[in-house]
């Protein structure tokens, strides 16, 4: 074990949670199902009046991102902790915060992506204009990995209680407004023909902050929930 | 000198003494400081020349407000602390802390509300600080809930910690949202300092009653982990000791 470097540590422990999520595939579409279904309850609640599907429209996209984000959160390290393999990883000789880093990345590529990929649906379902599309999928591919860094910290400190779920929305949702306020204020601008170069330089700047920051938390939470 | 009695203070059942002495001094100046500032504000202040007399709820308000902000910075620097350190009084100091802050932060949303009905005429507006303020109380709560959650009192306390060091990032937002963005929450009047643009017969109860609460958050933070300490240390020799004196 001591032989590995870290960089082929971060490629092992990265693949196997791909292939993990692979072999659980009907686990990972639920996420993505449950984003769909959301955004697609809200034309069906309020009517299909098409400019106020477009004001609202960015705002739900954005609130159904972070619920499905939520509600995807809960496996990044559960099974692992379950299994034991967590404390394996605990143990190893490099250092916990970049080997979450790989656990993150994983988890944005199983569930973060694949609602970027379906966003632009999404906008066309809620009537939403071309340009206001384009920015929306931006800010999701800036913003989810936000979600997935920001949510690790709050999984990490819930992992070990056995009805984290209700908790685990109380510590992340406030956490996660900026992006909902600065990403669905984009996609709105974007609609209005506006620039929205602010509001991006803003969420990539919350993204380089999480990224630099939550992995050392998570790693520092873990260690509590594992003690 | 001052290190050695640091370090008896960071001892449970020194605390508990010392805490337990200074309660009631800290205690009687908070009360004098309390009637002195709301006599001042409420009846020897002048009535402002467009708010008329409602301004005056700003006694309770802006204190308030401060208060929320200044103890989440004290629970998340004794989070720090306790981590650092495994020092037990700061996980005590901060986990006391908790339920005052969030309590501050409850009034001053309340006692902002029922400023912003008749100035704004509205209760409540989504405003940037309105927003980072509910937000604060979302902080506190989950520290309250994640502390109250984990069955081992000291793992809990750590957790709460980071949470709590964590939800710092939103501190500075609360704190310029005013300056950064242009909203209907007026913009600061005392904290410049070079020249208050707040009368002085007006500052001068503000900031008693600034220190007043102040002084009520120590005295209610000292008595909540004189508790707290005495819930943990419940199976060792001194609390049995206390215990024991108070019944012979």
């Amino acid at each position: 074990m001591s032989d590995l470097s870290l960089r082929s540590a971060f490629a092992v422990l990265l693949k196997r949670d791909l292939v993990l999520a692979y072999r659980r595939r009907a686990e990972i579409a639920n996420p993505l199902l449950f984003f769909i279904l959301i955004t697609a309850l809200f034309p069906l609640g309020l009517g299909s009046n098409k400019p106020m599907l477009q004001a609202v429209g960015p705002g739900v996209i954005w609130v159904a991102a972070l619920l499905a984000a939520l509600l995807s959160l809960d496996g990044m390290f559960r099974s692992d902790f379950e299994d034991g393999s967590l404390e394996q990883l605990m143990l190893s000789s490099h250092p916990v915060s970049l080997l979450v880093v790989a656990k993150i990345s994983a988890h944005w590529l199983v569930t973060g992506l694949p609602l970027v990929v379906v966003a632009p649906l999404l906008g066309v379902l809620l009537s939403l204009p071309g340009d206001a599309i384009a920015v929306l999928v931006l800010t999701l591919l800036l913003g989810t990995p936000i979600l997935s860094l920001i949510g690790a910290v709050g999984v990490a400190l819930t992992v070990g209680l056995r009805r984290g779920g209700i908790i685990l929305s109380l510590l992340v949702l406030p956490l996660y407004v900026p992006v909902l306020i600065f990403a669905s204020d984009a996609v709105s601008t974007a609609a209005a023909g506006i620039p929205i170069t602010a509001q991006l330089y803003i969420i990539g700047a919350m993204l380089v902050l999480a990224l630099s920051l939550a992995p050392l938390a998570t790693a520092a939470s873990l260690r509590v929930s594992l003690s | 000198m001052f290190m050695r009695w640091f370090h008896e203070l960071g001892s449970p059942p020194y605390f508990y003494r010392f805490a337990g002495r200074l309660i009631p001094w800290l205690g009687g100046l908070c009360l004098v400081l309390l009637v002195t500032g709301l006599y001042l504000g409420l009846i020897v202040a002048p009535s402002d020349y467009q708010q008329g007399e409602s301004y005056r709820i700003i006694y309770i308000h802006v204190p308030s407000a401060w208060m929320s902000l200044f103890i989440y910075v004290v629970m998340a620097a004794c989070g720090a602390i306790a981590l650092i350190w495994r020092m037990k009084l700061a996980e005590v100091v901060a986990i006391s802390s908790a339920p005052v802050g969030a309590s501050f932060t409850f009034l001053a949303l309340v006692t902002g509300s029922l400023w912003g009905k008749p100035m704004w005429g509205t209760w409540w507006v989504w405003d940037a600080r309105l927003t980072s303020e509910l937000l604060l109380l979302f902080l506190y709560l989950g520290v309250i809930a994640l502390y109250s959650a984990i069955e081992d009192k000291r793992q809990a306390a750590r957790a709460a910690s980071i949470l709590a060091i964590v939800g710092v990032v939103n501190i500075p937002l609360i704190h310029y949202s005013v300056e950064w963005w242009n909203t209907l929450h007026q913009g600061p009047t005392v904290t410049k300092f070079d020249a208050p643009s707040i009368d002085v017969r007006m500052l001068v109860p503000l900031l008693i009653m600034a220190l007043a609460f102040k002084l009520f958050y120590i005295v209610n933070m000292l008595m909540r982990a004189r508790c707290e300490l005495l819930s943990r240390e419940r199976n060792s020799r001194w609390v049995a000791e206390l215990a024991e004196a108070d019944h012979g």
